[in-house]
């Protein structure tokens, strides 16, 4: 009995907590346009999500004025940029190519090469 | 022993007992650095010295005005508090706000996501020193204003420009900063 009602305290506990129902726009490809676009926006409440992926309430608005600009016919980049001028350039969640990076987006080849010079003895054809 | 310590393949497997063992290190040190990092920072909006948003919003009942960006530009400087009767700190910082309201600041309220009923309860209980409230039933105009969370105020100069924004809820100490952010607003 206790079990049962613990079950049913902590089932309506995650209904509740549940993000609120949100609509997708009925245009597939403008939604699609709309989601790639949420994927790249820093939500600015919790930081190191975007907003597509935090259910914060701010969040949640914010993917609401995504959806409702794509729809009236922005392109993503004027709804980033507007997003920009309110919250400075720190909400876009694209990381960014510049000096201090460069060695972050070099480290993939790099460390490959660095495999290849440390694995390069062990191919090398032994004397007969 | 240390005849083959020399021969390439030792050094190289030295280095593959080591290298494993320091990297693995290295990354300890990083992670225990990032622990004690709090990533968290605060959003500024980008609006300071740039002109009020446009937005135009309903009051909170018949009797009561919405708040439009055409109430921001009167010649007088202006405070716009971004609030709601649902959040916490938003009480502690009313008898601030009821303070700033005495001394004959103008102060509008941008109630967020809240209900007349709501905002009934909330202005019995803690008071209502607002002259205008506008209802952002759906969280866009706090989007415009740059504001990422409640409670959040900002001084908005005579000619209509955002001078200051306070973050976070108005204590008694911060008061005396804020008459002065006003003060040289009202300059502008």
């Amino acid at each position: 009995m206790k079990r049962a009602l613990l079950l049913a305290a902590l089932l309506l506990a995650t209904a509740q907590t549940a993000a609120p129902t949100e609509r997708p726009l009925r245009d597939a490809a403008l939604e699609a346009r709309a989601q790639s676009l949420m994927h790249t926006l820093r939500c600015v409440v919790c930081q190191q999500a975007s907003i597509a992926d935090s259910s914060a309430d701010m969040a949640g608005e914010m993917r609401g004025l995504v959806r409702a600009r794509i729809a009236a016919g922005d392109r993503p980049e004027q709804v980033r940029a507007f997003l920009v001028s309110r919250y400075g350039p720190w909400i876009d969640f694209r990381p960014p190519v510049t000096a201090e990076t460069y060695l972050l987006w070099a480290a993939p080849v790099l460390v490959l090469g660095i495999g290849a010079l440390l694995a390069r003895p062990l191919f090398r054809r032994r004397p007969a | 022993m240390s005849a083959a310590a020399s021969t390439p393949k030792a050094r190289l497997a030295r280095f593959a007992l080591v290298a494993p063992l320091a990297l693995f290190a290295a990354f300890l040190i990083v992670v225990g650095f990032g622990l004690r990092h709090d990533p968290h920072r605060e959003v500024r909006s980008a609006l300071i010295g740039q002109p009020a948003p446009v937005f135009d919003l309903p009051g909170y009942d018949a009797t009561h005005p919405g708040l439009a960006t055409s109430d921001l530009a009167h010649g007088t400087v202006t405070v716009v508090n971004i609030f709601a009767s649902w959040c916490l700190p938003c009480r502690v910082e009313a008898p601030q706000l009821a303070q700033l309201a005495r001394q004959g600041v103008v102060v509008h309220g941008l109630a967020i996501k809240d209900s007349p009923d709501g905002l009934a309860t909330f202005f019995r209980n803690y008071g209502n020193p607002y002259r205008r409230i506008g209802r952002d039933d759906d969280g866009r105009a706090q989007i415009g204003w740059g504001s990422s969370g409640v409670p959040e105020t900002f001084v908005i100069d005579g000619k209509g420009i955002v001078r200051h924004q306070h973050i976070g809820e108005i204590r008694a100490d911060d008061v005396p900063g804020l008459l002065s952010e006003i003060a040289k607003a009202a300059r502008q």
